[in-house]
């Protein structure tokens, strides 16, 4: 017992050290807070489950109400986030309490909620990414205070679907799902249209797997999260004969870019953000469907600034950049200066309307 | 023998006269307090993680974290500062779980309602209403010596159960809701008594199924949702439809303030709470439980049927999980299921259970605590990391399942019967 005390002697010494150690910088003489701390309009936004640094849908929209209180000093922003649907009614339910002047709910999920939250609190603000108005039956419903930000992805999934087809050596391309909803089957059908596209210019006759467009079936995983299901599936096309992967199934696609990865004939073509940035196998893509959803949640909490943001919908198009074909990044040498200025016109085409790219989940025009 | 068996002795309420003074209150209570009995255990691993989680609240904040980077400079803003970055962040867990005092404000001025004033608690009650049912089953299983972690699987196939019986009938109310009720329990229970078959006739052990049991429920739940028969025709989203009106388990306050969500699904778990207690203590099949719990080859040896005891215990165990997805699926989630709906919640039933010590009441206390942080964590966020209540709950967990870690860390005294443990034989 007489070990006790000198142990706690030697511990709390050692602790004291690295105390000291550690804290012997000098006091900052400014002690300016962050953030707006002056601002008089709060914008708040309740995620979808996956958290604030999913590197995805809620990372991006949150970039977006950052960017918003950079450019705009009476702004201030902060989030809550959602662990499951649990959560939302909760989550928008305190961001009233909090007074938000605008409230942001990101993923179609929430729509149902964030409706009713709005009927609810009719001084109050409210936005829905990749959604719009609808009551528990799913109907869509009339407010006067709900801004719906939804993107026709189908336009940049169309110039990735050209870009696939002039790319295959092979001839055969494939795509495929996390689950058969209108968000995914949106990018599907714009890639088919965009092989077609090809064929049709050039006489090819390139072939998708994984999705038919007119029958509206294809390959699905179930899921969004199952990376090995994604491996799997994709090694299945690669032994059918397709040398580009589009998955469209969000982090349960890494699954595509490990089979490319490890098969050096196959490449990748990467949706929602530029994957070149945003996941580790840069080298395996030829370009991302990228649909810009930080600009949309910007431009939507500045708008609700103004007063103007209201029961309006965004739709991110190609002609408002809302949604974009990735630079081609390492395959820039590879792809033919003649396939680029067909990307070019397509692209130009698409944006005066002389070219219109359907798909059944299209989002409607505002 | 390869069970887990919990064992929960009695706390040495009379300590020993041992030399001196003649005992007296204060003594006796003195004495109580400073001594690792299962209370004073409990109350200490609660102390011990708060005040963990807020040593971890100073270093998880970066403006405090760099005030004690300067500490010999100016030590008061250090010291200041953690003081008031725990005191906030604790103060608005409270408000967040039990009562938030700007609506107290607010309702003195007569600005807000009882419903304003109600809303904390209602969510705490909310979170706790599916933790009360799981942390059940898998108590209940600890009492016949098994360790059922398949509570989430079984809690997934009661999710599916309601919902169906939910959706696809069309009954009225005072036959829709119990049998969309029962239907879950029925789902969870089944699912629930094969680990204990499997143990029974073949001798697989129940932690190495059910933990299997709870993939194959997850993995059927996402297929289950993408299915036509399953799936919303309206929503584009991966959500279910949802169950009918006549199937939805009655909000209890509503009626104050529309947000007020806490609904019948809480009455239901402390009737499964009653009823645990009961069948434990007041039943011949709560007798056999308990007996195969303490010492199966006395049991068998007293002409008990340890198998079947298995069997129907792992079913009930199943039944009360399936409870808690029918709770969700009728409740919270009466407007569809996703797969994010089953949450944690089973495996958070078996620290719910731990920190219970797998008896009923403490049960219930432990399902509203943790309600109460989560409740709390989500309103205070995100001043504070949302996580923090997954933190004191797997901490205070950590203490409860290591009471010898608690004696040494306050130099308690050892009681009468030795430390009170959770003891994992064969394993």
């Amino acid at each position: 017992m007489a070990v006790k005390p000198f142990k706690l002697a030697v511990a709390g010494l050692s602790a004291v050290g690295l105390a000291a150690l550690a804290a012997c910088g000098d006091a900052p003489t400014d002690s300016s807070g962050d953030g707006n701390a002056e601002a008089t309009f709060s914008a708040c936004m309740v995620t979808d489950s996956g958290g604030i640094d999913d590197k995805s849908f809620n990372e991006s929209a949150w970039a977006g109400m950052e960017a918003a209180a950079d450019e705009n000093s009476d702004i201030a922003v902060t989030y809550k986030e959602s662990a499951s649907e649990a959560d939302y009614d909760p989550n928008l339910q305190a961001s009233v309490d909090d007074s938000c002047d605008f409230i942001v709910g990101v993923g179609g999920l929430m729509a149902g909620n964030v409706t009713t939250a709005a009927l609810a609190n009719t001084e109050v603000g409210f936005a829905i990414v990749d959604g719009s108005p609808i009551d528990a039956n799913f109907a869509p419903v009339e407010t006067e205070n709900v801004y719906s930000i939804q993107f026709d992805t189908a336009q940049s999934a169309f110039l990735a679907g050209y870009v696939a087809a002039s790319q295959t050596q092979t001839g055969i391309v494939a795509t495929w799902g996390g689950m058969q909803i209108n968000p995914v089957t949106i990018f599907m059908d714009g890639f088919s249209e965009g092989i077609a596209k090809y064929n049709e210019d050039k006489g090819a006759d390139v072939q998708l797997l994984g999705w038919d467009a007119a029958a509206q079936t294809g390959t699905f995983l179930g899921n969004f999260e199952d990376a090995a299901a994604g491996r799997s599936t994709s090694d299945t096309f690669i032994t059918q004969g397709a040398d580009i992967l589009f998955p469209v199934a969000g982090p349960a696609g890494i699954g595509a870019l490990t089979a490319a990865a490890e098969n050096d004939a196959v490449n990748a073509i990467w949706v929602d953000t530029d994957g070149f940035e945003s996941t580790e196998y840069g080298s395996e893509l030829i370009t991302s469907a990228e649909k810009a959803l930080d600009v949309a949640v910007r431009d939507a909490v500045l708008a609700a600034y103004k007063g103007e943001a209201g029961n309006g919908t965004y739709v991110g198009t190609l002609a408002n950049e809302g949604v974009s074909i990735a630079p081609f990044h390492d395959f820039d040498s590879v792809i033919s200066d003649e396939t680029k200025a067909e990307v070019e016109a397509l692209k130009a085409a698409i944006i005066d309307g002389s070219l219109v790219v359907e798909s059944p989940a299209s989002p409607a025009a505002p | 023998m390869s069970d887990s068996t919990a064992t929960t002795e009695a706390p040495a309420e009379q300590p020993s006269t041992d030399q001196e003074s003649k005992p007296n209150f204060a003594r006796l209570f003195g004495r109580y307090l400073t001594e690792a009995n299962s209370v004073m255990v409990t109350i200490y691993s609660l102390l011990l993680a708060f005040l963990i989680g807020g040593v971890l609240l100073i270093v998880s904040d970066e403006y405090v974290r760099s005030t004690w980077s300067y500490f010999f400079s100016r030590p008061q803003d250090a010291l200041l500062g953690s003081w008031y970055l725990i005191r906030d962040s604790y103060l608005s867990l409270f408000e967040g779980a039990i009562l938030n005092l700007n609506t107290l404000d607010r309702f003195a001025a007569g600005d807000a309602g009882v419903g304003d004033l109600l809303r904390p608690l209602s969510e705490t009650l909310t979170y706790a209403t599916p933790l009360i049912f799981t942390g059940l089953a898998v108590g209940i299983a600890f009492k016949a010596g098994l360790f059922n972690i398949g509570a989430q699987g079984q809690m997934i196939f009661g999710i599916l159960g309601a919902l169906i019986v939910g959706f696809a009938l069309d009954l009225p109310i005072w036959i829709h809701l119990p049998l969309a009720v029962l239907a879950g329990a029925a789902a969870g229970g089944l699912f629930g008594a094969v680990p204990g078959l499997l143990k029974a006739t073949t001798g697989a052990h129940e932690v190495i199924s059910s933990i299997m049991l709870n993939n194959i429920a997850a993995l059927f739940l996402v297929w289950a949702i993408g299915t036509d028969f399953l799936h919303s025709e309206l929503s584009t989203q991966l959500v279910t439809k949802g169950v009918d009106e006549s199937a939805t388990l009655p909000t209890l306050l509503s009626s104050l303030n529309e947000t007020l969500r806490v609904n019948a699904g809480l009455l239901i778990g402390i009737a499964a709470a009653v009823f645990t207690w009961w069948l434990l203590s007041k039943s011949t099949f709560g007798f056999r439980i308990r007996s195969v719990g303490f010492n199966e080859n006395a049991s068998q040896t007293a002409g008990m049927h340890i198998g079947r005891t298995y069997t129907t215990t792992m079913a009930v165990s199943g039944a009360i999980a399936g409870l808690a997805g029918a709770a969700l699926s009728l409740g919270v989630f009466s407007t569809g299921v996703t797969t994010s709906t089953p949450l944690q919640y089973g495996f958070d039933g078996i620290t719910v259970a731990l920190l219970g010590r797998a008896n009923p009441g403490g049960i219930v206390a432990a399902a509203l605590l943790f309600g109460a942080l989560k409740a709390g964590a989500l309103s205070a966020q995100p001043d504070v990391p949302v996580d923090i209540s997954t933190l004191l709950q797997a901490i205070i967990v950590l203490f409860i399942a290591a009471p010898a870690l608690v004696k040494a860390i306050l130099h308690l005294r050892t009681p009468r019967g030795g430390l009170v443990t959770l003891e994992a034989k064969g394993w």
